[in-house]
């Protein structure tokens, strides 16, 4: 009956991938090269690290927050992870020391937020100073290099298929997982929604925003590994202002800055029109700093058709708002 | 005494979606009197004087200044007419200072365009020092109590050189003693020939310094008479005495054994001695002014605020309420007056709103089960007689009585015994209203107890089997099925006895 609205849904529901596929068609067209199997596999391992960020970010905007601190605590994480690996030659245990300091670095911007109500912002800018002088204070400032078998975590391959991309594939799929089929997942939509109709409904608020933040931690710990391998260095001063990529990637994702939306696969989506923006920009020759102002411009495009689609959907419970107040 | 008329509105008429507010009213203020309007909650006061304020445009009608017609459209032009608004929520920038608060919007600049601090200060250190206002031009808002931010409004208004005060329950949250100043000032003001209309709930003030009295009643004036003329039962029968419509589908439940018994409930400055009880099958009611502490118990019982002391019993049992999760855990739901603020998550889904408070039903075994969790929704969703476009359309875009109906759905779903419904008919329309009586009608006699709390006094007497009364802070009178009667609440509410 309804067919125009139906229509709007889905376009609304599904934009995002026609746009990414709209791009990939157009990318395809500009270089020949584009769609090759080689190309493909280097615009995803490059995509690893900014996706999983993007979770972290995606999770904690869901949740009315976000992370300044990723990129920084990333570098710090990195570097005791690799310099772990020197001493004690171990690369789980380097594994385990990188998820370990991201863990604790973002149970700090959890109590800052939750405990001491820090907004969020706040909190985690501090953290990222604080991580980022951490991490060149702990190496006094010089790259750690020569890192053996570290790097298989950034370079290596099982079978055709980089490491990297298995990760970032896993990842994936256990996000999805969590935010689809966990009743934790579901909470984190209402926090982000309308946290006090969230703590009327029984939802340990407190809590949930600790373990968004821990699964924050992890994912920044597992970028800390990659990123340092896939350079071969420990980096004190490496993935400045990544945090902004992942935020990026979440937020043309369609994961609404003001809570309570997002999609892990809007998210993947989102990263992959940021990376292939990238690289098709890198194959055709783009100035870097005209690539620039292409990726701003997108972003701002992106938030404003976000806030856009949401001021039609108010328009009615403002009506509504109207009559409440005229009784 | 024949007074002129200064202000005079004709005809006014107001409707807000749904809802008709205000119909033709006829309203005058003699220069130098002090006008009183009383009505219940929601009766349209308050949104008379928006329109007269400029806050709200009349649908119909016109607005007379000193008996030339006029149009007002903005506060700032009200103001130009002389009329000032001391409003019922106190507007203010806690952040500023006293100085810049007072001066808001109309800071004396110098020739560049730069604020002219040095005669700001002068000029409210003056202001303050003629009023006797103990506090200093510097200091911040957010440092004065909320009599004092009161005062300052007030005395605002009034240094404004405005000719019509419009004041909304001033006395609301200042002491006797500036109580007795105000009275002071508004005598003073009437001697200037300044008019006053004064809203406000305490017939005792009322009856204090009105000449004339205008009842509001459903958006109507229903008379207005000298005061002399007047006396409180005769105002409070006017207020409430719309006739009783059968529009309470109340049906007798069979009333067993008491499910919660409150006792001694105390919070510190906010109620006290609150001690109360529901049995199984019984709807109550909690009646009282907006203020009087209702909600603030309920919020308590519910987990949503602390208390200080006092004891919490349910079917015999002491239980303790820390969070919401522990009233939930012990069958305790609430559903909240505040929809938009503690109702609805706005942006999700009708399906997902409803099921958030149950997750534990539908995400088990290691996934949710979507289609279940639907299924079992939409069987709510359709005894309650939600009308939504999709299961998946996001709540925000559904009428208020809608999504009333969501999160009633939302808690019956959790099928709990005791159900606490804070103004729960408030902003939806006619049906709706009706629809949700059934419902609770429906619940009782299914065992559960039902405590209403309603500003809505014919809802109360249509639905209830006893009613409890609070007047500030306190439970000021409990009355039987047999003993209701509007004027006996209201009564309690106001504390006349």
């Amino acid at each position: 009956m309804n067919k125009q609205n139906n229509k709007n849904k889905i376009m609304e529901k599904y934009s995002i991938f026609i746009v990414l596929l709209i791009m990939i068609i157009i990318c395809s067209m500009l270089n020949k090269n584009f769609l090759s199997t080689g190309n493909i596999s280097n615009i995803m391992k490059q995509l690893a690290v900014a996706t999983i960020l993007a979770y972290g970010e995606m999770l904690l905007i869901i949740s009315g927050m976000l992370d300044l601190s990723s990129g920084a605590v990333l570098a710090m994480a990195g570097v005791f992870s690799v310099s772990v690996y020197k001493s004690t030659g171990s690369l789980l245990v380097a594994f385990l020391v990188a998820i370990l300091f991201g863990v604790i670095c973002n149970l700090v911007n959890a109590l800052m937020v939750t405990n001491f109500k820090t907004p969020p912002f706040i909190a985690t800018l501090a953290m990222q100073m604080v991580a980022r002088g951490i991490a060149l204070l702990f190496t006094k400032g010089q790259n750690i290099s020569q890192l053996g078998d570290y790097v298989v975590f950034g370079q290596g391959t099982i079978g055709p298929i980089p490491i990297s991309i298995i990760f970032m594939a896993v990842i994936t799929i256990i996000i999805w997982y969590i935010l689809r089929h966990t009743r934790f997942g579901r909470s984190l939509y209402a926090i982000g929604g309308n946290e006090e109709a969230a703590i009327a409904s029984g939802i340990n608020v407190a809590k949930n925003k600790y373990v968004v933040f821990a699964i924050n931690g992890i994912l920044v710990g597992v970028a800390g590994v990659l990123f340092m391998s896939r350079v071969n260095a420990g980096l004190p001063n490496g993935a400045v202002g990544y945090e902004m990529e992942g935020l990026t990637a979440a937020i043309v994702g369609g994961t609404s800055f003001s809570g309570g939306v997002g999609t892990t696969l809007g998210t993947l989506a989102g990263a992959f029109i940021i990376g292939c923006l990238n690289n098709i920009m890198n194959l055709i020759g783009v100035d870097s700093y005209i690539q620039q102002i292409v990726k701003g411009v997108i972003i701002a495009l992106a938030v404003i058709w976000d806030i856009h689609s949401k001021n039609k959907k108010t328009a009615k419970v403002i009506l509504v708002e109207e009559k409440s107040e005229g009784k | 005494m024949e007074q002129e008329i200064k202000l005079r509105v004709s005809g006014i008429e107001k409707s807000f979606p749904g809802v008709k507010a205000l119909s033709n009213i006829e309203f005058s203020v003699r220069k130098g009197t002090v006008h009183a309007l009383c009505g219940e909650n929601g009766a349209g006061k308050s949104t008379l004087m928006k329109i007269i304020n400029g806050i709200y445009k009349p649908d119909k009608g016109q607005i007379f200044v000193d008996e030339k017609p006029v149009k007002i459209q903005s506060p700032i032009q009200a103001r130009s007419y002389g009329i000032a608004m001391i409003a019922q929520e106190l507007n203010y920038v806690p952040e500023m200072s006293v100085e810049e608060n007072l001066f808001l919007g109309r800071l004396p600049v110098k020739k560049m365009g730069n604020v002219d601090w040095k005669l700001l200060r002068k000029k409210t250190e003056e202001f303050l020092k003629k009023e006797g206002l103990p506090y200093g031009a510097s200091q911040k808002m957010k440092t004065l109590t909320v009599s004092d931010i009161q005062m300052l409004e007030i005395i605002k208004a009034i240094s404004n050189d405005a000719q019509i005060i419009v004041m909304d329950e001033p006395t609301s949250a200042i002491t006797q003693r500036e109580v007795d100043t105000l009275f002071e000032k508004i005598a003073m003001l009437k001697e200037q020939g300044v008019s006053i209309i004064y809203i406000s709930h305490k017939m005792d003030e009322v009856f204090q310094i009105a000449d004339d009295i205008t009842v509001l009643r459903d958006g109507a004036v229903v008379e207005t008479h000298p005061a002399s003329e007047l006396d409180v039962d005769k105002v409070i029968s006017l207020m409430v005495g719309r006739k009783m419509d059968n529009i309470y589908p109340k049906e007798p439940a069979q009333i067993g054994e008491t499910l919660l018994e409150v006792k001694d409930l105390y919070s510190d400055g906010v109620f006290k001695d609150i001690s109360f009880n529901v049995k199984k099958g019984e709807i109550i009611g909690f009646a009282g002014l907006v203020g009087a502490g209702r909600t603030e118990v309920m919020r308590a019982i519910f987990g949503l605020d602390s208390y200080t002391s006092g004891s919490i019993r349910k079917s015999g049992q002491e239980i303790t309420i820390h969070k919401v999760a522990d009233s939930i855990r012990n069958s305790i739901i609430m559903l909240s007056e505040d929809r938009r603020r503690y109702g609805i998550i706005p942006v999700r889904s009708v399906t997902e709103n409803a099921s958030i408070a149950s997750l534990e039903k539908f995400i088990y075994g290691g996934y949710a089960h979507e289609k279940e969790e639907r299924e079992t929704v939409s069987q709510y969703f359709q005894k309650m007689n939600v009308k939504t476009p999709t299961m998946e359309t996001a709540i925000q875009s559904l009428s208020g009585g809608n999504q009333q109906k969501v999160l009633l759905a939302k808690w019956m779903l959790r099928d709990p015994e005791i159900l606490i419904l804070d103004e729960p008919t408030r902003g939806i329309d006619v049906g709706a209203k009706y629809e949700i009586y059934k419902l609770m009608t429906e619940i009782a006699k299914d065992g559960k107890a039902v405590i209403m709390v309603s500003s809505e006094l014919p809802e109360l007497i249509g639905m209830c089997d006893r009613i409890y009364v609070m007047n500030q802070g306190k439970i000021s009178g409990e009355l039987k099925r047999s003993e209701f009667s509007q004027e006996a609440i209201m009564r309690f509410a106001t504390g006349t006895r």
